[in-house]
């Protein structure tokens, strides 16, 4: 078991590396002069020369990549152009809006997703399996954003229970952080809830076939019972290879929600990076969003290793 | 899955409810984007300040933007865009995407490992990962957001097209066409290809209705659709500031997203279940996260 943990290390670690160099020559073929853009389009040409060789811009491809990698390695993704304050610092900022409310959202997704996948698949075929799988059906086809703007006109501008968005950072007031990021994260979580919910119950029925059902019904179980008791276990397995998938789009999710509630995320960061051509901190942002979704697709796999008892003895 | 003839599909699904639904209302929608090509009840590229925000009345069924353009000419052209984007992607995946999976499943080994990884690999990333390395190295626009979503779109039909292959390819039939001399290729492209073919259009129309919602979602935060076009995610990109007060404006669009997308969804689910109800249970997740 532990070498194909192990593997799977490996598989991450290479992943990680042919994504930088992907992201590095993509963006390096780019026109556009970083010592030029610090310091104006009237500076003398001796000046953006001096600048260039500060910052390393006339060292060969290579090179530079290699100094942007092992940066990267020990979380220093170089200095932005505009800002003028570290990368990482920067990145590090708005992942303490994006990761917990994409936690959130997954957490939520469980609650609400899980439950009623069960609660259809043991009432198969009758009235409420069809009503929560047309709920389901709806879910599936709002737009997250959307679903997010018609909160914000029902929560706070109705009935003015929640915040409309102004993020308040959590060290100054952890209570009203918190509160933001309740309509953003339902907003993120309904598609997921109804994708799981689906997901759920057609798992639960395919099992419901199996054997070890029928036994379970022969001892004289009911089908509520057999399923609840024996289908759901079965059933989570799967389950948690797509939780690993969705909190990867829940990530990306939130680089568009925050959009309609203003929070300060990543996505805010990467839009005003792009537009301002910072391209050391798009470069930044994105190699980190994709480390964080790989992370979680490995740690993910770790765990299905670790949980299922066929993977584990097979080694 | 190889017993319904092609040409059949469309007959046999008609008798299944839910695809009729869904085809009918799908096609309702279709049509309208396509009549906006020659035609909308007013020109949206005219701005008419003074009629800005009216309500709906038998002038504008639907009332006026913030421009005072008419809402169902601007709904009209904004699903065409949405709708063109989304088959683009579509397309785009098909045709890179159902090679490489075939010919990962016909050559096995270390071709077949390396493209599933790749694809492995692709497959984690939503389209917008990808959309914010094209929007910085090109800029935003419209065809940029349809790569973005073909991208991940070629990731998608790979995999299917690579499932698909394998289980034909345990066919006695394949056995025979490689008993009389055909090669590896040969073989995927004559004889597996058109056996999953009704496997990648089920999987085109769930890729088509995530498509439309991962263009309202890369245009509205900027990444995709540009002005003077204009498309569903980019109304509500431009709804953003004024929807407290004319809530109409943003509610609008996005019921056309959420209808357009649930027609296309149970079109789709009909269609899978004519085809091989065991395909039920296959579910797909959310390209734009």
């Amino acid at each position: 078991m532990f070498g194909s943990i192990l593997r799977r290390i490996l598989i991450f670690a290479i992943t990680i590396f042919v994504a930088s160099l992907v992201i590095f020559l993509l963006l390096d073929i780019l026109p556009g002069d970083p010592a030029r853009f610090i310091l104006g389009i009237n500076a003398d040409i001796e000046a953006v020369a001096a600048l260039r060789e500060q910052m390393g811009l006339n060292l060969p491809i290579w090179e530079r990549f290699w100094h942007w990698f092992f940066g990267l390695l020990r979380a220093d993704l170089g200095i932005s152009v505009t800002q003028n304050v570290p990368v990482a610092e920067l990145i590090g900022e708005r992942l303490f809006v994006s990761l917990p409310l994409a936690f959130f959202a997954l957490i939520l997704a469980i609650i609400i997703g899980i439950p009623i996948g069960i609660i259809a698949a043991q009432n198969r075929a009758k009235f409420i399996d069809s009503f929560l799988m047309i709920l389901a059906q709806i879910g599936i086809a709002i737009p997250n954003f959307w679903f997010g703007m018609l909160l914000v006109l029902l929560f706070s501008v109705k009935l003015s229970l929640l915040p409309t968005g102004d993020f308040i950072s959590w060290n100054e007031d952890f209570a009203a952080a918190l509160r933001s990021l309740i309509l953003p994260s339902i907003a993120l979580a309904l598609p997921q809830a109804a994708i799981l919910a689906r997901i759920m119950r057609t798992s639960l029925v395919d099992i419901s076939n199996a054997d070890f059902i029928r036994t379970a019904r022969a001892k004289g179980l009911t089908k509520k019972q057999a399923i609840w008791r024996h289908g759901v276990r079965n059933a989570i397995l799967p389950i948690m290879t797509i939780l690993g998938l969705q909190f990867a789009f829940l990530i990306a999710g939130t680089v568009i929600v925050e959009n309609v509630f203003y929070l300060p995320g990543l996505g805010k960061l990467i839009f005003i990076a792009i537009s301002e051509r910072d391209l050391i901190l798009v470069r930044g942002a994105i190699i980190i969003l994709i480390l964080i979704v790989s992370f979680i697709m490995m740690l993910v796999d770790i765990a299905y290793q670790l949980i299922d008892p066929r993977l584990r003895l097979r080694g | 899955m190889g017993k319904l003839k092609r040409e059949n599909l469309f007959k046999t699904a008609w008798f299944h409810p839910s695809f009729r639904i869904g085809f009918l209302g799908s096609f309702f929608f279709i049509i309208l984007a396509i009549i906006s090509i020659f035609w909308t009840p007013y020109n949206i590229e005219e701005l008419n300040i003074a009629n800005r925000f009216a309500p709906a009345s038998f002038n504008h069924l639907l009332g006026t933007d913030f421009f005072g353009r008419d809402m169902v000419s601007m709904l009209m052209k904004g699903a065409l865009t949405s709708f063109i984007v989304a088959v683009l992607a579509v397309v785009i995946g098909m045709i890179i995407g159902v090679p490489f999976g075939l010919i990962a499943a016909s050559y096995g080994g270390i071709i077949d490992n390396i493209l599933s990884k790749t694809n492995d690999f692709l497959f984690a990333f939503p389209a917008i990962i990808s959309a914010i390395i094209i929007t910085a190295i090109f800029g935003p626009g419209a065809i940029n957001a349809m790569i973005a979503i073909g991208i991940f779109n070629i990731a998608v039909f790979a995999r299917v097209a690579r499932g698909g292959a394998l289980s034909i390819k345990m066919l006695q039939f394949i056995d025979a066409a490689k008993l009389s001399g055909m090669g590896e290729l040969k073989i995927a492209f004559k004889h597996i290809l058109p056996n999953i073919f009704s496997l990648l259009i089920v999987q085109a129309s769930v890729q088509l209705s995530l498509g439309i919602l991962a263009e309202a979602g890369l245009s509205y935060i900027g990444f995709g659709t540009q002005p003077p076009q204009t498309s569903l995610g980019l109304m509500l990109k431009e709804a953003q500031s004024f929807f407290l007060i004319h809530p109409t404006l943003a509610i609008l669009p996005g019921l056309t997203i959420v209808l357009i997308v649930i027609f296309i969804n149970i079109a789709g689910d009909g269609l899978r279940d004519v085809l091989d109800p065991r395909l039920a249970k296959e579910e797909t997740l959310d390209a734009a996260g």
